[in-house]
């Protein structure tokens, strides 16, 4: 009943896309500025409560988080003038999520409900009997592929979506400049969430998803939880900022007393991750953002170098990375814009997307308003 | 981004052991004459190589001036002493390294040698403690360059060297034939770090890539997660846990698989996904388990992506990672598995530990050529294969304090694929392979065990006037029987257990204690018995009409087969019954052959012959006329070295002379070059078409070769039965083996028949 709806040029508010993830829930809605005074008179409480309480605040209970600054305003969808917000929260508060989508009559609206993720299959039964949801679930690699080519056309006008960093290998030279994605195809496209999908993009409707790898944001994470006693990955991140990777990791230097040139591997590389907690001595010297560092480098170059050898057998020469593992992350964003240049002898180039995460979501609201 | 090397050996402790369990001139062998030595050290094991020669007593024939003097023996025998080449190479823990330096220090009489090439990671370390006890000059060769070496050499010369491992199958091991093109390919070194080496050619390799997530971040990372110090607990840890609680699966993340990607649920969508919380416990076997899972898993897709780039589809594994550890050696082979579909396999080396110090010996030894030789893998001298799997060997837990060794002999001959296989590559000598048919195992071992009172008897006969032959044959029954007990529980020791490597081994344990030919006698006494009859045999089948010959021919070479004290059933009768002939033997045949040598004539014909006495002289050698008759050129080629009562190529010379003296025929063929006898290049009672004199693959290729004959049981029943050549083959002999005839469906004594033309190649 309600697919049939979406047929229809007027799709019902509320507009939402959702992304329920592995680790975090994303989540876009499209707050419409366009009212007219009749619709006004016509919108039901329910509806306005909902409009109010998601864009009258920034967090959400003690987890959700509205990023601000990703707000696009004044944005032209389906023939509506709004503002597009971006809401996260973790995949273990979706039943608080639903019981607030239950409190605020949110099945009353009669609306459909776009999502993907694995989440949107795994918690299919748990929409429908604790918030009376039929969610329409969606791929979430079609949603992602997308939601990144919208993102990026919509933003042309703006500041550019897309942005890469200059002089990669100086880091006293290297700088955010933004980068035109004009003819974007063929593109790798690296999602890292708690795993890791790269995808090969040839046009809108024609991609293939080449590999993937579990060592991912959920992998820093988990093991710098586990190795230092966090708990956030902004906590993570935070002592990954402070510590010294070359006391965790062994060096070609430090094996070879410096460049171990017969194979050209520059004595700064790292030889093996981990490689100087063989030690005694040296597990004891080493503190918790030491480790935390070791654990980033060693998940960010693993990913660039997966990266890299994809490109090679796909022959595709431009990598865009995106999802949220790179959010507030400049540290992995810089090492994978290194790795891809050095590596390859400049011939790869490491773009980057503002949205990081939100792509999957952005693909699930335009699912709805314009079903493929 | 990686070292291709070892672990620095902080970890393992400098404590030096003064104790060495085994008396150490058992395993620093032949040291007297050793030179060219070279050491690999690496995070934990030390591996010594060095270059040696033996003393042999071989038995060489020499035939009488019969001319001058009438002998009443045909030919005469002498036991003398020959000088050969041979390979060592042994392993130990670090902290012997100092005992064993001054055992060789002591040992050492040789003193041209100056330098001793080293290698691996604690190569500086141990450096001047090398040059101090053994006053040679430590020379470093570089490791990736050692290790390709070392790599090259074993593939080359070592059959049954690679493996590919399957944990649940009957046999976990299961070796791969061996494939004389051995380049390229790819070697995954998986030291702390990963180095992958694409290698071209002998010279041309070059390292395409490497990561630095390897076993170093397993022993580091595992170090820190779990609190347990030693790599090998930390595989024990991981061998035990669940990875699930630790890892989020695809099914964690969509309550089921990802269906239209064809990932399944239980697929890890996240390493450590689980632990992202501050408020739960994990087990340290959980995630010991997810660290191993996570590594192997990364290590296998790089491996996949750059044997996918480079177009290479044989991929070794290798380095302290994987060194016979069965846990790492399932991941990786779940992950090649996984990531390729099951289009490339995981390949493992038997000798993987000693790459290193094979490729710095051979940097050393570069002057005496060693890759101009064949070498083989000595069954007696050779520590074989070991399951480190706990379930499987419990008692290698405590293995610290034993050495491990590898010796090889330098062959003297060359040798190459016989050129008429029709796929050199995936011909497989040996009909059953008794790694995999565990039946069949028990009944060769227990046949093996049972004849070993007899073989003993029969050394200790064979030297009758040396008073100590029988400490040594007892030496030898102790040594060949414990090589069956240890096969009897590692049946993959080896490589693929075969009847035919069962028959080497002893060959081998024989050489190894001095008893170079026991038969010799027999032989002789036989062939002199046989000669006797030879005119005779040759006129009446010379009376015969023409089919009935060819029907008598036959019948005459199976018959002649039947004389065989390799087995059992027949040494038994032999034994027994001294009268038993030759007509005896056509009387018990089960079955008749049909008539051969139909059509016209063929070009030339190669003979692999089998046994001494009545089987080579009255058996195959009216065959061996009958075609030279037809105008087909024979060449017959027999044994290079001893093995039981089969006929060496020296042993033939002779009496295809008193033959020819005999037999205008035979005298006129030799002189014309139409019969001619060549040397097979092997020592034993079977045969590996891939493994065959050069000289013998030249004069198959210029006599355009067009019929292979292939005789007796070890050569076309336990070996090549199934062989597929690419001219017309004969394969024939009398099963001599009551539990074999029954496997095969037939009686004692059956008769084997098999001929074959290649489809297209009607004669």
């Amino acid at each position: 009943m309600k697919i049939k709806n979406r047929k229809t040029k007027e799709t019902t508010f509320p507009w939402f896309g959702m992304d329920i993830g592995g680790t975090l829930v994303k989540l876009v809605y499209f707050e419409p500025k366009d009212i007219t005074a009749e619709e006004e008179q016509e919108e039901v409480e329910n509806l306005k409560s909902i409009r109010r309480y998601l864009t009258s605040n920034t967090a959400y209970g003690t987890t959700g988080i509205r990023d601000v600054h990703l707000e696009l305003q004044d944005l032209t969808l389906c023939g509506r003038t709004g503002n597009l917000h971006f809401i996260r929260f973790p995949t273990h508060d979706l039943p608080a999520f639903l019981q607030m989508g239950r409190n605020k009559h949110f099945s009353s609206l009669h609306t459909t409900l776009c999502a993907t993720g694995g989440g949107a299959f795994k918690f299919e039964s748990d929409f429908l009997t604790m918030a009376d949801l039929e969610l329409h679930k969606l791929d979430e690699l079609d949603c992602l592929v997308r939601g990144v080519l919208y993102i990026d056309s919509v933003m042309s006008s703006g500041p550019l979506e897309c942005y890469y960093f200059e002089n990669p290998t100086d880091p006293d030279q290297c700088a955010e400049k933004p980068y035109a994605l004009e003819n974007p195809y063929p593109l790798l496209l690296v999602n890292i969430g708690s795993g890791v999908s790269i995808l090969a993009v040839y046009s809108e409707n024609n991609y293939k998803r080449v590999t993937g790898t579990s060592l991912g944001g959920g992998t820093f994470l988990g093991l710098c939880c586990l190795l230092t006693g966090c708990s956030t990955f902004e906590e993570a991140l935070e002592m990954a900022s402070q510590g010294e990777s070359t006391r965790v990791d062994k060096l070609v230097r430090d094996i070879y007393g410096g460049d171990y040139e017969r194979f050209g591997l520059p004595g700064w590389a790292v030889a093996s991750s981990f490689g100087n907690m063989m030690s005694k001595e040296k597990r004891e010297s080493v503190s918790k953002e030491d480790l935390a560092r070791a654990t980033l480098v060693t998940i960010t170059n693993n990913i660039g170098s997966i990266t890299r050898m994809c490109a090679l057998n796909e022959n595709i020469e431009r990598v865009v990375f995106v999802g949220n593992f790179l959010r507030v992350n400049t540290l992995s964003m810089k090492l994978l814009a290194y790795a891809m240049d050095y590596w390859s002898k400049g011939q790869l180039k490491a773009l980057f997307l503002r949205h990081e995460g939100y792509f999957g979501a952005v693909g699930a609201l335009l699912e709805l308003l314009h079903p493929s | 981004m990686a070292e291709c090397g070892r672990v620095d050996s902080n970890t393992s402790g400098h404590t030096m052991d003064k104790s060495i369990t085994l008396p150490p001139d058992e395993i620093f062998r032949n040291l007297e004459n050793a030179k060219r030595f070279a050491i690999d050290i690496g995070g934990s094991l030390t591996k010594l190589a060095y270059y040696s020669t033996v003393q042999h007593k071989v038995a060489k024939v020499r035939s009488f001036d019969h001319s001058t003097k009438v002998h009443d023996k045909l030919y005469e025998i002498a036991v003398q002493e020959e000088v050969t080449a041979r390979l060592h190479f042994i392993k130990f823990e670090n902290a012997y390294i100092e005992t064993c330096l001054d055992f060789i220090k002591d040992h050492l009489v040789n003193t041209e040698t100056k330098v001793i090439k080293a290698t691996g990671g604690g190569a500086h370390k141990f450096k001047e403690l090398i040059e101090r006890k053994l006053g040679l000059k430590v020379d470093k060769e570089d490791e990736m360059t050692c290790l390709i070496k070392g790599c090259n050499f074993v593939l080359k010369n070592i059959p049954h060297e690679a493996f590919v491992y399957a944990r649940h199958a009957d046999s976990e091991f299961r070796f791969q034939t061996t494939n004389p093109d051995i380049f390229p390919y790819l070697l995954v070194n998986i030291g702390s770090g990963v180095s992958i080496v694409k290698v071209e050619s002998e010279d041309k390799f070059e390292r395409i890539g490497g990561s630095s997530i390897g076993g170093g971040t397993f022993w580091g990372l595992g170090a820190l997660l779990t609190k347990t110090k030693r790599f090998d607990e930390l595989l024990q840890l991981a061998s035990k846990g669940q990875h699930s609680s630790v890892d989020m699966l695809v099914k964690d993340i969509y309550g089921g698989s990802y269906a239209c990607l064809g990932l399944t649920g239980d697929l890890i969508a996240s390493s450590f996904g689980k632990s992202a919380t501050a408020d739960k416990e994990f087990s340290k076997e959980d995630m010991a388990k997810s660290l191993l899972h996570m590594i192997s898993n990364d290590i296998g897709q790089l491996a996949c992506l750059y044997a996918k780039l480079h177009n290479l589809s044989r991929v070794y594994f290798g380095g302290f990672f994987i060194r016979g550890h069965p846990v790492t050696m399932h991941t990786i082979t779940y992950s090649i598995n996984f990531f390729t579909k099951g289009e490339v396999q995981a390949l493992f080396l038997r000798h993987e530990g000693y790459l290193g110090a094979i490729g710095a010996f051979l940097k050393g030894a570069e002057e005496d050529n060693p890759n101009q030789y064949s070498w083989g893998e000595n069954y007696a001298g050779s520590s074989g294969l070991m399951s480190v799997s706990p379930d499987m060997n419990p008692m290698q837990r405590a293995r610290s304090g034993t050495f491990d060794m590898l010796e090889m002999d330098r062959l003297e001959r060359q040798l190459v694929n016989l050129p008429l296989l029709q796929d050199a590559s995936s011909y497989i000598p040996d009909t059953v392979d008794l790694t995999e048919d565990a039946q069949a195992r028990e009944y060769w071992l227990y046949c093996f065990e049972e004849a070993l009172d007899g073989v003993v008897k029969r050394a200790v006969a064979s030297q009758p006037d040396i008073p100590e032959a029988a400490e040594r044959a007892e030496k030898f029954r102790q040594k060949y029987r414990h090589k069956l007990q240890t096969l009897r529980h590692q049946p993959f020791a080896y490589g693929s257990l075969t009847v035919r490597s069962l028959l080497d081994t002893r060959e081998h344990c024989l050489n190894e204690f001095n008893f170079p030919d026991p038969y010799s006698k027999i032989k002789e006494r036989e062939n002199d018995v046989a000669l006797k009859y030879y005119q005779k045999a040759v006129k009446s089948l010379d009376e015969l009409s023409w089919e009935d010959r060819q029907f008598a021919i036959v019948k005459g070479v199976l018959a002649g087969n039947v004389f065989d004290w390799g087995a059992k059933a027949v040494s038994e009768v032999l034994e027994s019954n001294p009268e038993f002939g030759f007509e005896e033997a056509k009387r018990r045949l089960e079955v008749y052959p049909g008539s051969l040598l139909q059509g016209p004539p063929h070009r030339c014909a190669l003979f692999f012959v089998d046994n001494s006495g009545v089987d080579i002289i009255l058996g195959v050698m009216p065959f061996v006329r009958e075609l030279l008759s037809r105008g087909t050129e024979v060449v017959l080629a027999s044994n290079s070295g001893p093995a039981l009562n089969d006929v060496t190529n020296s042993e033939l010379q002779i009496l295809t002379e008193r033959i020819a003296a005999m037999d205008p025929v035979i005298k006129s063929a030799l002189r014309e070059d139409r019969l001619t006898l060549v040397q097979s290049g092997s020592s034993s009672p079977c045969l590996d078409l891939s493994r065959l004199d050069k000289v013998l693959a030249m004069v198959v290729r210029e006599r355009q070769t067009d019929l292979v004959i292939i005789e007796g049981m070890g050569r076309a029943i336990h070996t090549n039965y199934y062989a597929m050549l690419s001219c017309e083959s004969l394969k024939m002999a009398v099963i001599k083996n009551s539990w074999l005839a029954d496997r095969l469906g037939g009686k004692l004594f059956s008769v084997v028949f098999k001929y074959e033309v290649p489809a297209g190649k009607a004669h």
